[in-house]
């Protein structure tokens, strides 16, 4: 197995943690802070539903943002600014490269998260509810959201291989929006009478990514169980995406030309 | 087992231009070469001619239009091969937020060595291209001539058989220009095979076993650098100032190139001993006295001039 | 730039902000009444309807839910109690929100109770708070207490006895239900509209919410029926005072003077009652305690 992506990553990862990217943890720590401290004010009874609500559509917007706007630059800023040459002319293959690159956003985001989830943690906390078992959707809300943002990244890689990352930023949160609403753009279809319109939106349905089945938030928030069938088929379907898109890169990125 | 470090037949590179790109102008036109093993190998020619194009092919960075390459013996998509070879790319930019040191571990790790050899590699080249004290400043912080001396390390710490170098020299002063020189004067000292591109002739001639010469695309001459030009002398050329007090014939100093007080003047080989009469006649103080061979300089001059006003191939696309 | 010149440019800035920051304030309070509109004394919903506001919360829903709920609470207690109040916009908040979060008891529960109060308590009207509660259970069918709110409402303000039962009795039902339910059911059915049946619904309302809003609201009721109470029983020995002395007595000292009562009676504000002109007990007028309109009769005392 070659350790090659394995070192990209590690480097990728490195460069997040030095351009400072880390420092979105501040912010998210005073969102948190503001809200368990403003929570009892405003929601009696309801203050863990209130958090929960608000830390995890925060850690999953937090994670959508850097997912995009790191994930363009990836391969685009590489070639950009030339720092590839040197690199490709090591006994590295260049989908090799692109899993690094991959890996690593990927790994920058899990770090994220996980002090996210902390942070949840404390405010849930401070709060003053008491750990239950049911907390464990609150965790799986979590692992849905890093799928998501899995998927994502890899969108943003994808596009980040042959286009500016202005271009790739709206396609790949295009795709997204679409991929949330991907269920009611199928409902619509199937209300019209009209047969093309009903295979196009069905095609969609099937192509697209829909990002709505990894909404967790609502059950994690009422403490509900969540379905361990639901926790598999997320996982597989995220995996296969994901291996969809690197494939697709590493096929443009292959026949690419250097500037 | 080929003898070969590199190998090339009939490379071409052609690039789309125009608003459609439906026109292609070709960078490199039919390329074939051979340098052996062991070789210090220039590549001249001036900017633009293509010497970057065909790095940059032998690097698959770029892939070509027509023709083919071996690198020792290995097709050049042979991923293994580039264990070893080293590349240093014109106007090297690298991970600006990482030290000297982290840099080199970096890429040090591609060729797979463990920590303590990796410590001990990245100190040892450091120190080679003279950056010892520098190892734990940021790139970012490095003026142009640091960067290019910690790309020629990443380029020869892993001991590689064949490195290429894409204008090695730019962004150098003298003192590392000459710390450049010995270092390749150096690895082909340890059998490795340079193969550089420049357009300081000076470099080729002083370095190379053998150059070739690019021009808009097309391999205009390959040999040792004296075989290029040719070593008949043509001239002497004679340095020489007035003496306090005294001043210089006329008949001298209208022929010759004023200088401030100096001048220079070019005298066929039969009139030497004319012109020296008339110089010690009026005590000129003499500066010095060499045969004037044609250089690469001239032949390239030559070159460029006569293909002055003509473009670089077309081809238009049926 | 020099250090000396680099100083002075720090001066000028520590001393410059603070005043600019002023001034740009000062200014901002001028402009206000000028760009004040008509449109922004209304309270505008710019979405009203709750299907686009989900599609438009891109599976952030749950969360924009509570954002709504939030608004709902305020809209209603910046009016509740004002002179002449609007609740208009109060039903399509809680519609929102809850189509928004179907899960969201505590809005379906504050809907209940404050859509049908009237007047100054709310926009009166029943038949919203009937549908919401309905679509609670719709969605969350194991939840009693809105089996029990959709009883209140059958109960208190449709004087509906008959599905009032049945709802407590579908309560009942519910997994963790407690086992009042079933004996309200009962009682509803058999002695609808009586003094104590409302008493022991408000009752049980209030010790089955953390609302704020709620229990002081059910607080209130508590004390209004107490009164209620108070007064019938009042009422009750002035017809003995009546058929002893002739006549209805003129305040409860008097009934007491003649041995009918054993002290003054106080009402849950510590207010002694009074007397009307035509014989029956009243609340003190200066008693914070209200009677609302409820299945007994009209509202009294109410401010």
């Amino acid at each position: 197995m070659s350790t090659m992506p394995g070192v990209v990553a590690i480097n990728t990862f490195r460069e997040a943690v030095r351009d400072r990217v880390l420092y979105n943890l501040v912010f998210f720590a005073l969102v948190m802070i503001g809200a368990a401290v403003l929570v009892g004010q405003i929601s009696i009874g309801i203050e863990r539903l209130v958090i929960i609500n608000l830390g995890l559509s925060a850690i999953s917007i937090f994670g959508l943002v850097m997912a995009v706007f790191i994930g363009v630059g990836l391969v685009y800023k590489e070639m950009e600014k030339r720092t590839l040459y040197s690199l490709l002319a090591k006994p590295i293959r260049r989908w090799e490269f692109l899993v690094g690159k991959y890996a690593g956003l990927l790994l920058t985001l899990v770090v994220n998260t996980s002090f996210m989830t902390l942070g949840l943690a404390a405010a849930l906390f401070y709060v003053g509810r008491p750990f239950l078992r049911s907390d464990a959707s609150i965790l799986i809300a979590v692992y849905f959201i890093l799928l998501e943002l899995a998927l994502v990244t890899a969108l943003a890689l994808f596009f980040s291989c042959f286009s500016s990352p202005m271009l790739s930023t709206l396609f790949t949160l295009g795709i997204y929006v679409t991929g949330v609403f991907a269920r009611d753009i199928r409902d619509v279809g199937e209300f019209t009478h009209n047969p093309a319109l009903k295979g196009a939106t069905r095609i969609l349905y099937y192509l697209v990514p829909n990002f709505h089945n990894f909404n967790a938030i609502a059950p994690a928030a009422h403490a509900e169980p969540i379905p361990f069938s639901l926790v598999w088929h997320n996982t597989l379907y995220a995996l296969l995406y994901v291996v969809l898109l690197l494939l697709a890169a590493s096929a443009v990125f292959s026949g690419r030309n250097m500037k | 087992m080929s003898s070969l470090a590199i190998e090339i037949v009939g490379l071409t590179k052609d690039y789309p231009v125009g608003f459609w790109r439906k026109r292609m102008r070709r960078s490199l036109d039919n390329l074939t070469l051979q340098v052996e093993q062991g070789e210090v190998f220039g590549f001249l020619g001036p900017n633009g001619a293509g010497k970057t194009t065909t790095l940059k092919l032998l690097m698959r960075l770029i892939f070509p239009t027509a023709g083919t390459a071996r690198i020792l013996g290995r097709p050049i998509d042979d991923v293994q091969m580039h264990r070893q070879i080293g590349y240093l790319p014109e106007q090297p930019y690298f991970y600006d937020y990482l030290t000297a040191r982290e840099f080199l571990d970096y890429y040090a790790r591609f060729s797979g060595y463990d920590a303590t050899e990796r410590r001990q590699r990245v100190t040892r080249f450091l120190d080679r291209v003279g950056l010892a004290g520098a190892g734990d400043v940021q790139l970012r912080k490095f003026s142009k001539g640091m960067l290019q001396r910690a790309g020629i390390a990443q380029a020869i710490l892993h001991d590689p058989q064949v490195v290429f170098l894409d204008e090695p020299m730019s962004g150098l002063d003298p003192i590392g220009r000459r710390e450049v020189r010995d270092i390749i004067l150096d690895l082909k000292r340890q059998g490795r095979t340079v193969f550089f591109s420049t357009h300081i002739l000076s470099d080729a001639e002083m370095l190379c076993d053998r150059v070739a010469v690019l021009h808009l695309g097309k391999l205009q001459g390959v040999g040792a650098p004296g075989e290029i030009v040719s070593i008949e002398v043509h001239g002497i050329e004679i340095y020489f100032e007035a003496r306090d007090g005294r001043s210089l014939p006329a008949s001298l100093t209208e022929r010759a190139t004023a200088m401030g007080r100096r001048y220079r003047i070019e005298v066929p080989e039969a009139q030497l001993y004319a012109a020296l009469e008339q110089l010690r006649a009026c005590e000129a103080r003499i500066l010095s006295v060499s045969p004037v061979r044609p250089t690469l300089e001239d032949y390239f001059f030559r070159l460029v001039n006569d293909s002055a006003g003509s473009h670089a191939v077309e081809v238009n696309v049926r | 730039m020099s250090r000396p010149s680099q100083n002075r440019v720090l001066w000028i800035a520590i001393a410059g902000v603070p005043m600019l920051f002023a001034s740009i304030a000062a200014l901002q309070a001028r402009i206000d009444p000028l760009t004040r509109t008509p449109a922004q004394e209304r309270e505008e919903l710019i979405l009203r309807s709750p299907s686009t506001v989900k599609k438009m919360s891109l599976g952030y829903d749950s969360l924009l839910a509570d954002i709504y709920w939030t608004r709902a609470v305020q809209y209603y207690g910046s009016r509740v109690g004002t002179d002449d109040p609007k609740f208009d916009l109060l039903w399509p908040l809680l519609d929102i929100t809850t189509t928004l979060d179907p899960k969201l008891i505590i809005a379906y529960r504050f809907g209940a109770i404050f859509l049908a109060e009237s007047g100054r308590g709310g926009p009166g009207r029943a038949d919203l708070a009937v549908e919401l509660v309905e679509r609670g259970i719709a969605a969350n069918p194991d939840e009693w207490r809105l089996y029990s709110d959709l009883g209140f409402l059958y109960y208190w303000w449709l004087r509906d006895y008959t599905d009032s039962a049945a709802a407590y009795l579908a309560g009942s039902n519910a997994p963790d239900s407690p086992p009042w339910l079933k004996i309200m059911a009962a009682r509803v059915a058999q002695k609808g509209g009586s003094l104590e049946t409302s008493a022991m619904i408000w009752s049980e309302l209030y010790s089955s919410t953390e609302d704020p809003n709620i229990r002081a609201r059910a607080r209130e009721m508590l004390r209004g029926l107490k009164a209620q109470q108070d007064e019938t029983h009042l009422n009750e020995i002035a017809d003995e005072y009546e058929k002893r002395f002739g006549r209805y007595p003129a305040s409860t000292q008097e009934m007491r003077d003649a041995g009918l009562l054993g002290g003054i009676p106080l009402d849950p504000a510590g207010f002694p009652y009074v007397f009307g002109s035509d014989g029956k007990s009243r609340l003190n007028p200066q008693s914070t305690v209200v009677i609302p309109a409820s299945p007994e009769g009209p509202p009294e005392n109410s401010k």
